[in-house]
């Protein structure tokens, strides 16, 4: 059954109110989750945990945050900015997301920037109701 | 020699859930100053013995290959006060596990009344940290831990000693 994106971002807000200690009016749909939401590397986990349980479905932390493996290859990362090898990987990895702001400037610390609720939102869209 | 502060474990169900046991003595001496004349576990002892527990059990279910290291208290209520004398029972349940953490929730009762609800996350260290790189052995899982488990016997043990 199709869920509309009010009733997916409604249960992500709940989901990141108790695995962040946050209050509702702080989730918003552009809030980043470590800047704005003050996630460290291990409550994306919690997070991912979380929404496989509230929305019934299995989640590879790979596909929602894919920064991480990125950041571990020497051909993806120069001079702390991602290359135009990393760019286009991340584009792959993060199809849900648009990152032409990041394009400017790819400076990798930066990439905790583009984790915002509406990225998760978009993604677990396009997980549980396919393209037909 | 690594902290051990639990005393055994009664149940275990492989990378499902597992039940140990801690008693509590006046004889560890922190009991002494928390709080004179008023001696209780501290709160913070009982998310060790929990994380022991339940770290055992997320350990257990890779066969001790990962190093299991407390991540994230996720929920730690207190309903009640543990003195000396009383022992305590966690029971700990897997509810999520993945390549590189696992989630559990746990409680602690004492006579079938609830002291405290637990629920933790681990991380496997090698497969986190983004390429910071760890001992290879694995000192989280010690042989001192082995000895909590005499009690339970794991299926495919029984089925080795039953060949023999």
């Amino acid at each position: 059954m199709a869920m509309s994106r009010d009733e997916v971002f409604q249960k992500v807000q709940e989901v990141l109110i108790d695995a962040l200690g946050v209050d509702d009016d702080e989730v918003t749909a552009e809030a980043t989750l470590m800047g704005d939401l003050g996630a460290e590397s291990i409550d994306f986990l919690d997070i991912v945990f979380r929404l496989e349980k509230a929305f019934g479905i299995k989640i590879q932390r790979e596909e929602l945050f894919p920064a991480e493996s990125l950041l571990n290859n020497s051909e993806f990362v120069s001079n702390g900015k991602l290359t135009e090898k990393g760019l286009s990987e991340l584009r792959d990895k993060m199809s849900h997301t648009d990152l032409t702001e990041f394009e400017s400037d790819p400076d990798i610390n930066k990439l905790g920037d583009l984790f915002t609720v509406d990225v998760i939102v978009n993604y677990l869209e396009s997980k549980l109701n396919p393209a037909q | 020699m690594r902290w051990i502060w639990i005393d055994k474990f009664v149940e275990f169900h492989s990378g499902q859930s597992a039940v140990a046991v801690k008693n509590v003595t006046l004889a560890e001496e922190h009991l002494h100053d928390h709080f004179p004349g008023f001696p209780v576990m501290p709160e913070a002892l009982m998310i060790e013995a929990m994380a022991q527990t339940a770290g055992i059990l997320v350990g257990e279910a890779n066969r001790f290959k990962e190093k299991v290291i407390l991540a994230k208290i996720k929920k730690a209520v207190f309903f009640d006060y543990v003195k000396p004398g009383d022992t305590i029972k966690l029971n700990a349940k897997i509810d999520s596990i993945a390549p590189e953490a696992a989630s559990t929730s746990g409680r602690i009762t004492c006579e079938d009344k609830l002291i405290a609800e637990i629920d933790l996350i681990f991380s496997h260290i090698d497969q986190n940290l983004a390429g910071k790189e760890f001992p290879e052995e694995n000192f989280v899982f010690t042989d001192t831990f082995k000895s909590l488990l005499r009690d339970v016997v794991f299926s495919d043990d029984k089925q080795n000693s039953e060949a023999k």
